[in-house]
């Protein structure tokens, strides 16, 4: 399994799909058995793992959303969180 | 209970026959006075009414849900409503052509079990020639891009081969792996004498699923379920009575857990006359063990009633005859004993196996 950088292009591990939830009015990323419930940022990402984006493009995209926050603290949240997902298998980097 | 309950999973067993005789089987021992009594048209309106609850996975399972020749329009019913969808499946009898156009109407995982790892260990257990024919669709399924769940019920006779396991798995390229220790409840309190494990197996099998579940993180997932027999604590099951799951029997008895039905003084609804809302909210059976007013002591005051919500009321029956006993798997527990008798008793095992029929059966 490759580390996700700034240079991956992730995408959602087939075994997950996101959801809405209409009856707590968040995201939810389903797995077998399972469920994690996603916070308005986490899910912003989830969205844009398409395989399609590279994480600093990713990166670029939220920070403008996100402002003031400064890119830097954007960004480490934003690997943070995809190596959290890779390490449950839920999130693939793309790399391999 | 400050949060009000909210069921995520529907477990829906479309019916209790099976082409397998597993001798753990997970189905009340009487299962024939259960027969399939819902229609198509009931399964949906039940799916909709589950998903209006709050359920977002939704488990078809049984007995074989391949039984059920509408099959098809059962999953395609769950994803029109966005359900997470898993089939449940000993993988007999299927077709690859009925695999694949599952695929197309939207099933989103498969779980297969195999019962051991060799040919002549998991057809001994299954009772019938499976084994093969089950790998066959393991590969299927994920030929067809699925993901792949591979179940084992483990207990004396194969806790040994667990590594073995592991390396079918990963063959097999599964993205999940339940290595799920027997129940003991229905047909496996029946067998106990010829499941029940020892500690040392017991302790062996869990460092072995330990390492592997270290060195294939991100790449399978890999579940060890303690059994409760050589637990301090019970464990927490289904999350709590009526807390996160509801289960709808074949004949539409809606249950909180596989064999709820078989605690006697409970009414049970059934899903033809009474709505899954109403169900869930309102009726007697979902209320008799929710919260902490049931409970006796020293659930009542034990920190840990919040965890384990007071155990398994199945097992605390099946063992004690009463269904508000401390679940006896807690080492706290006045019945506590049984437990510890039948660990003694895994020293002493037997071969003989009872298994699961249509014919009634002497309960051990």
């Amino acid at each position: 399994m490759s580390p996700i950088t700034a240079e991956s292009r992730p995408t959602l591990a087939a075994k997950a799909r996101l959801r809405w939830d209409r009856q707590a009015s968040r995201y939810m990323l389903l797995y077998p058995e399972r469920g994690l419930v996603l916070n308005p940022t986490a899910a912003d990402v989830v969205q844009l793992c398409t395989g399609e984006h590279t994480v600093g493009a990713i990166v670029d995209r939220l920070a403008d959303k996100y402002a003031p926050q400064p890119r830097e603290s954007v960004e480490r949240e934003i690997l943070a969180f995809l190596a959290q997902m890779a390490e449950r298998g839920l999130i693939r980097s793309g790399d391999e | 209970m400050s949060e009000e309950p909210r069921p995520y999973t529907l477990v829906a067993e479309l019916t209790y026959r099976c082409p397998l005789r597993c001798p753990y089987c997970s189905n009340p021992t009487d299962y024939p006075r259960h027969a399939d009594a819902l229609t198509t048209e009931d399964w949906l309106r039940v799916f909709g009414e589950a998903e209006a609850l709050g359920v977002v996975q939704l488990n078809l399972t049984g007995g074989e849900p391949l039984l059920r020749d509408d099959l098809e329009s059962l999953v395609e019913g769950a994803r029109r409503l966005d359900l997470y969808t898993n089939l449940i499946t000993s993988g007999i009898p299927l077709a690859r052509e009925r695999l694949a156009r599952l695929k197309t109407l939207g099933l989103d995982n498969v779980q297969v079990s195999i019962q051991d790892v060799t040919r002549a260990a998991s057809d001994h257990i299954a009772g019938v020639r499976a084994f093969d024919r089950k790998l066959e669709v393991a590969r299927w399924v994920k030929e067809l891009g699925f993901p792949l769940t591979l179940n084992v019920v483990l207990h004396r006779q194969n806790l040994d081969h667990v590594a073995d396991v592991i390396a079918l798995a990963e063959s097999l390229e599964a993205d999940r792996l339940e290595l799920a220790n027997t129940q003991y409840l229905g047909w496996a309190l029946v067998n106990r004498r010829m499941l029940l494990p020892t500690k040392a197996q017991l302790d062996g099998a869990r460092e072995v699923a330990r390492a592997a579940r270290k060195r294939l993180q991100g790449r399978m997932e890999v579940l060890f379920v303690t059994p409760d027999y050589y637990a301090e604590f019970p464990k927490a099951c289904m999350d709590g009575w009526g807390r996160r799951f509801l289960l709808v029997a074949p004949d539409g008895l809606v249950l909180p857990c596989h064999v709820a039905h078989t605690l006697p003084g409970l009414t049970f609804d059934n899903v033809r006359t009474r709505s899954l809302g109403d169900i869930w909210r309102h009726s007697e059976a979902f209320g008799a063990f929710r919260g902490e007013a049931w409970m006796p002591e020293p659930c009542r005051s034990c920190d840990r009633r919040t965890i384990d919500f007071g155990g398994c009321r199945c097992q605390a029956y099946h063992l004690t005859g009463d269904a508000t006993a401390t679940d006896p798997a807690c080492s706290l527990a006045p019945a506590h004993g049984l437990i510890e008798a039948a660990r003694a008793e895994a020293l002493e095992p037997t071969d003989a196996v009872t298994y699961r029929t249509a014919r009634p059966v002497e309960r051990v």
